[in-house]
């Protein structure tokens, strides 16, 4: 039997083959725990009545949503990590490094061919590595952290096969959510996305990020790319055979192929506030912009950094408009600063902010109130999710958000 | 027979339980914002044994457990939808709530309808028909049996 990539991870692991709609009960390789879901995991944990967990090693705890803290109560959510990794002698606690999803395989945890899962949606992030990685809730990772598994039913594979070379311009993030525009925010619901062909092949990892992270958009359970010599170096492990072996069958079996020309592609936003609700720049610009958002697991890394420095170099933004730029992690961070983006985007007008989570769900920083227009580099244009219901998001990529800031209303 | 609170497509888990509540400490302090950006009276509103009917894709966004989490503290008996998102769906049936696939009730109901729930048959009656829907997978039949995966994974120790 052919099987599609994410069949074939999950044959690996269990040692007999799998077809979609088989229920398997797998084990785990990586369980991303955030602040969020920290305090409530914990408790059902002890519920549940485990005394230890399957193993600290392939537990990771970060801190990314609540920091720098801004509720009264929102410091309780680390107390509560901190002391279960120290009971059950977890070591890889991440309190002020990035976001989840940028960490888990910037800090070298998930490799091609592992399975991850995450206390949070975007979880799919960990495809671009070649893994298969999806998020579930509090009480199921409770479970895996005292058992080490998990029941799960392998998923039917989308293909989306790109081929050519993109646009000036036209970047991963535009070429996403054109594919979420044409499956729809529930076109791929319970399957895979496995990413193909010579335009996803040429991107870099950190590219194959913003794809793989919005999968979930199109309600996919994971999204996938196939693990490349980037990819090895990226994951700083040799480029050998067992990796060459993570790529999809000829001939494997496929629900749905997409297939696109890259040239095809042009700079769109998803409009409010729907993630599918796909619109070309050309037919927005000239919408007033009140802030920009340039940060997230989807576009917060130094090459998102860099394309909106392009945009700003020597330039200032719009005076009415709140630019504010948020690094995925640290070590973007540090290498952004190293290499003087950093100091362009604040020349320009940027607050630079810490690495986390708390603009993009609306719950510190860049807040706004009714009929404000915000174009983001997020992966998430939901009603009332960066202040009241009545804010209009526009999900963008770094070049379109960066001209946005740049010229105070929406520009191709 | 419990009332119909009807919802349309794509209702996302922000709508459900806004992100500033998550880290209320108990999921009876949250419960009272469920819906806040749809419909701000719901929580006043619905009463125990109601339901929630919707579209397609209901659930879908973040993975946050509190959203089946406070309709199912409101007392909601069960979501009947067109189709739900997967992480959604999973933490329904792992707190125990019910989650049922329906393809026919949405357009044949309205806001307000009340309607009944026949879980073991497989069948929903309201405004004077029945409507059949989608049994759930074996696997997830059992935990829900058995009150949600905390009980289910006791039993099995």
């Amino acid at each position: 039997m052919k099987h599609t990539l994410v069949e074939k991870i999950f044959g690996n692991k269990v040692g007999h083959e799998v077809k979609p709609g088989d229920i398997i009960t797998v084990p785990v390789d990586w369980c991303m725990v955030d602040d969020i879901m920290a305090k409530f995991c914990i408790g059902k944990f002890e519920e549940m009545g485990f005394t230890k967990v399957y193993d600290p090693e392939k537990i990771v705890l970060i801190y990314d949503h609540f920091l720098p803290s801004t509720q009264a109560d929102d410091t309780v959510a680390f107390h509560a990590g901190d002391a279960f990794a120290e009971k059950y002698g977890i070591k890889n606690v991440h309190r002020t490094d990035g976001i989840c999803h940028q960490l888990m395989t910037e800090a070298g945890y998930v490799k091609p061919g592992d399975i991850a899962f995450g206390t949070d949606s975007h979880t799919v992030t960990y495809g671009c590595v070649g893994a298969f990685s999806t998020g579930i809730g509090y009480t199921e990772m409770a479970g895996i952290l005292g058992t080490g598994e998990i029941w799960i039913k392998v998923p039917e594979t989308i293909k989306v096969q790109i081929e050519g070379k993109l646009n000036e311009g036209v970047t991963s993030k535009d070429v996403i959510l054109r594919i979420i525009g044409d499956l729809t925010a529930s076109g791929a619901t319970y399957q895979a996305l496995e990413f193909c062909g010579s335009t996803v092949s040429d991107m870099s990892v950190a590219s194959r990020m913003t794809m793989t992270n919005m999968a979930v958009e199109a309600g996919a359970k994971c999204g996938i790319c196939i693990p490349d010599e980037k990819t090895a170096e990226y994951c700083n492990i040799p480029y050998d055979e067992k990796i060459k072996n993570l790529c999809p069958d000829e001939g494997a079996s496929y629900s749905k192929v997409l297939t696109y020309k890259a040239e095809d592609f042009v700079p769109v936003m998803a409009c409010p506030s729907l993630v599918d609700n796909i619109h070309p720049v050309s037919e927005l610009k000239g919408t007033k912009v009140d802030e920009v958002f340039l940060g997230s697991c989807t576009n917060g890394r130094l090459e998102d950094l860099q394309a909106a420095a392009a945009v700003l170099k020597g330039r200032k933004k719009a005076p009415h408009v709140q630019f504010i730029v948020t690094p995925a992690s640290r070590k973007v961070y540090k290498e952004a600063l190293n290499d003087g983006t950093l100091e362009i985007l604040s020349k320009a007008g940027a607050i630079i902010t810490t690495p986390g989570c708390g603009l993009c769900c609306g719950r510190a920083g860049g807040v706004l109130t009714d009929d404000e227009v915000v174009v983001a580099t997020n992966n998430r244009n939901f009603l009332g999710r960066m202040g009241t219901s009545k804010v209009k998001i526009y999900l963008a990529s770094p070049v379109m958000a960066a001209k946005a800031a740049l010229f105070g209303e929406i520009t191709e | 027979m419990g009332k119909i609170f009807k919802f349309y497509k794509d209702v996302d888990t922000d709508q459900i339980i806004a992100s500033q509540y998550l880290l209320f400490p108990t999921i009876d302090e949250m419960k009272t914002h469920t819906f806040e950006s749809l419909n701000s009276d719901f929580a006043k509103d619905v009463r125990p044994g109601d339901f929630v009917v919707a579209d397609e894709n209901f659930g879908c966004g973040s993975s946050r457990e509190q959203a089946p989490g406070v309709l199912k503290a409101l007392g909601v008996k069960a979501v009947i939808a067109k189709s739900f998102a997967r992480i959604f769906y999973r933490n329904s049936i792992n707190i125990g709530m019910p989650v049922i696939v329906c393809k026919d009730l949405y357009e044949a109901v309205k806001d307000g309808d009340e309607m009944e729930l026949d879980l073991e048959n497989g069948v929903i009656r309201a405004n004077g028909k029945e409507y059949s829907c989608t049994k759930l997978p074996a696997k997830m039949q059992e935990i829900l049996d058995q009150g949600g995966l905390i009980a289910s994974l006791n039993r099995e120790e």
